[in-house]
């Protein structure tokens, strides 16, 4: 073995190749059955897909890095589902490009925080997190109040998510800029909107002001969906639970 | 520096910088007519090169560098990455630290959308990982390459093209989050055309290290530039896969990753935990493993030690990324492999460690006397606590605790302070004398405050973030006597305040360190030079004297 490696050892590119090749293995191992094996993902004929608006606010919450105190993946621990409720499962991100696990909690988990809390102290907290909870360390996001979303180019994100895989239909790409505007207008006329993206789709002033769609607006739509595109995890939990 | 070139050389120089300039007049002209953040990237990279190029240009029509430089090493460039990576290590720990004060008191951010934790901590990361640590790895490997080869690098312009190139990505991630341009992947947040443009950078380096590879004197590959070679080749292949995306629009800064939830899920961490392999450990054992046995005038322990633990940690490192999503949506069997290749890789880490460590088998008077040697062999008992700690953590029922948690914080930056920074230092206060031909550093006293400086900081922050990550994860697991839970979550989050304190100054305590070793290196920089090279430091084929580093194999 260690003759061998003498004579690799002096010819750059043998090496080369032989340290691709050695550390290729393990990730080809790994991660390409995940693609293939059916089990890795449920199957959940009824998953939703996000709402323009709720994409948007996904995207507010990466480009602020909520990730990065926030994780979106309740473990399969007695104490986490206990705080936070059924465990996550694989299909319930299956449409999330990239997907936001994260890997910390500075804050509390918010995989299922949708519905948890309502619209008016979603806003508040944003604006002041003090204000609501005295002790919080989360930082201010008063300006996502005053800054109107911009959703001219909302069917390109659409589209380019189409590309990766999501199932965004033909009108849903058409009609997205006026679908996100409509969502917190609920005196618009949000028919188009319901018909494109189901009956539970919600249409409210989410920021508590009719009058304009702000990010704010976006982000709290989006928290407000989370755990709640699929209600897979609803059901009754297999015994796997782990007890310590 | 700009004399060191030729004038062919500065010619293609000064077309790329305009092609650059161009493509950023460009980005800048779609994103304004978009009206998308890229623009301000357009803004950016044609600033950039129009410095660069200003540069370029006053000195352009200096004579063209003598024959003879042919007859000495090319260290142009690794003193400018030395002065970067310094640079890059103050501005990602002050920011590290700022973040620090931040999660204490939560509202010094001014109510500005930049100044918010999210934003700044990648800014933190991404700094001191690649700014700091990229440009260490790029500057050393410069130089191990062509000592170790006995070879000069085969022309003055790649190596520039690499560490400008480098700087400029590294200049797009920082400024990008702060603007609001990431792709939310941890540790590979730049958007798909800086990735893009780090490939390009990629690819010369490695081309570049293989061209002097090829022009070597001597006729074994030595083992530092093993581990460099892996550090370029797999960092290349986790770049690629991990960044695959779709963009929004070529004129948008937005892009989607291709790979969603679960599969998204092992993707970037198979990325993640083997950045910390190939880009943390990998590509500084190839400067522990050239600059600690030179410092130190003893040859490597053992060429066997070396082999194993090399290819040990190549193949093991690949496979235990799963071991960050323990009890996730991931499928178990993945957490098994992950589980068990970690704790697999304690052995040929511990070799690497040891192997290091055993090097130092008389010479240990010299480590209790000289501070450069002493930051390497802190640094190599760093490295060995840190892997026998991300074995330990990578058991599933200690993950169950320590995931989440503060725990995870402690153990990262006992390896990047504790490991990666101090055998930088090590490599540095070793190398700036010999590059600008100094008999010393400026001041050995200062080289030892910031050596204790150092060891103060991250022992304060390595056991003020250990408590508090074990305590946060035992709150949320009590039950009380009914059966219920007992802590609520703010709970826990007021019981780190004190932590938090403690770690910010133990944050302060390793900046101040790093400025000190700022002042030094400068100070040893203005001092006037030698007027000879040392001895033994040409590319000449002098008499075949191995360098004291190469290990003569044991056949």
């Amino acid at each position: 073995m260690f003759r061998t490696h003498y004579r690799i050892e002096r010819k750059s590119v043998v090496l080369a190749v032989a340290i691709m090749l050695v550390a290729s293995i393990g990730g080809l191992i790994e991660i390409a059955p995940l693609f293939t094996i059916d089990e890795t993902v449920e199957a959940d004929p009824d998953m939703r897909v996000y709402t323009p608006l709720e994409l948007a606010g996904r995207n507010i919450y990466m480009r602020e890095g909520c990730y990065a105190c926030h994780s979106q993946m309740i473990r399969t621990l007695q104490d986490e589902v206990e705080r936070y409720g059924p465990y996550s499962l694989a299909v319930e991100s299956q449409y999330d490009h990239p997907m936001l696990w994260g890997s910390k909690r500075t804050g509390p988990d918010l995989a299922r925080v949708g519905g948890k809390y309502s619209d008016h102290w979603h806003a508040a907290h944003l604006t002041d997190p003090r204000d609501v909870v005295p002790e919080s360390i989360m930082p201010r996001y008063a300006f996502l109040r005053e800054t109107l979303l911009r959703t001219a180019h909302l069917p390109d994100d659409l589209r380019a998510l189409r590309r990766a895989g999501v199932p965004y239909t033909r009108e849903m790409i058409a009609h997205a800029a006026a679908d996100a505007g409509a969502q917190a207008s609920p005196g618009d006329d949000t028919a188009g909107l319901i018909e494109r993206y189901g009956e539970a789709t919600q249409v409210r002033a989410f920021d508590g002001d009719e009058g304009k769609v702000t990010e704010m607006d976006a982000l709290v739509a989006y928290l407000q969906i989370l755990g709640k595109l699929s209600s897979a995890a609803q059901a009754p939990q297999p015994a796997h639970i782990a007890r310590k | 520096m700009v004399s060191g070139l030729t004038v062919g050389e500065r010619q293609r120089g000064a077309v790329i910088l305009v092609v650059l300039a161009i493509i950023g007049l460009v980005m800048a002209a779609a994103g304004a007519e978009r009206d998308d953040p890229i623009q301000t990237h357009g803004f950016v990279i044609l600033l950039f090169s129009f410095g660069v190029l200003c540069l370029l240009l006053k000195d352009f029509d200096a004579p063209e560098p003598p024959a003879d430089r042919l007859e000495s090493y090319y260290d142009d460039p690794i003193k400018a990455g030395i002065v970067l990576s310094m640079t890059w290590a103050v501005f990602g720990m002050a920011i590290g630290d700022w973040v620090a004060w931040l999660l204490a008191f939560p509202d010094m951010t001014f109510d500005a959308s930049w100044a918010s934790f999210g934003r700044l901590r990648p800014v933190h990361t991404t700094g001191v990982i690649f700014g700091f640590g990229g440009n260490a790895l790029i500057a050393t490997s410069f130089h191990v390459m062509q000592r170790t080869s006995r070879a000069r690098m085969p022309d003055q312009f790649s190596a520039w093209f690499v560490l400008i190139g480098y700087n400029l990505f590294c200049i797009l991630a920082v400024s990008g989050y702060l603007i609001g341009i990431t792709q939310s992947k941890e540790y590979a947040e730049p958007e798909w055309y800086a990735d893009i443009w780090l490939v390009i950078v990629w690819v010369v380096y490695l081309l570049l290290y293989l061209r002097t590879l090829a022009r070597r004197k001597e006729p074994h590959i030595y083992v530092a530039n093993w581990y460099y070679l892996a550090f370029i080749l797999v960092v290349a292949i986790l770049h690629v896969v991990n960044n695959l995306a779709v963009p929004t629009s070529l004129a948008a800064a937005k892009s989607y990753s291709l790979f969603s939830g679960v599969q998204d899920a092992m993707t970037q961490w198979w990325y993640g935990h083997n950045a910390v392999a190939f880009f943390l450990t990998a590509g500084f054992l190839g400067m522990l493993y050239y600059y600690l046995p030179k410092r130190a005038e003893r040859p490597i322990y053992s060429y066997r030690l070396s082999i194993v633990g090399f290819w040990g940690i190549t193949f093991f490192y690949m496979w235990v990324g799963s071991h960050h999503l323990h009890y996730t949506a991931l499928p178990d069997w993945v957490q098994t492999l992950g589980m068990t290749f970690s704790l697999m890789l304690l052995v040929p880490s511990w070799i690497a460690a040891g192997n290091a460590l055993a090097t130092l088998n008389g010479a240990w008077h010299r480590v209790r006397d000289d501070a450069t040697l002493r930051f390497m062999m802190m640094a190599a008992v760093f490295y060995g606590l840190s892997t026998f700690e991300g074995s330990f953590m990578a058991i599933r029922p200690v993950n169950a605790l320590s995931h989440y948690t503060d725990w995870t914080i402690a153990h990262v930056h006992a390896g990047v302070l504790g490991w990666d920074a101090l055998v930088t230092f090590g490599a540095f206060y070793a190398l700036v004398p010999w590059l600008w031909k100094r008999e010393r550093m400026y001041s050995p006293a200062l080289v030892e405050v910031h050596f204790w400086l150092a060891m103060a900081g991250v022992l304060i922050y390595v056991f003020a973030m250990w408590n508090s990550g074990i305590i946060q994860g035992l709150m949320w697991r009590t039950y009380n006597d009914s059966g219920t839970l007992t802590y609520s979550f703010l709970d826990s989050m007021i019981a780190m305040h004190p932590y938090y304190i403690a770690r910010a100054i133990g944050g302060l305590l390793f900046l101040i360190g790093v400025l000190v070793g700022c002042y030094n290196i400068w100070m040893t920089i203005r001092r006037p030079a030698q007027r000879t090279a040392p001895a033994g430091d040409t590319p000449l084929p002098l008499p075949a004297a191995p360098l004291p580093a190469n290990p003569q194999p044991a056949e």
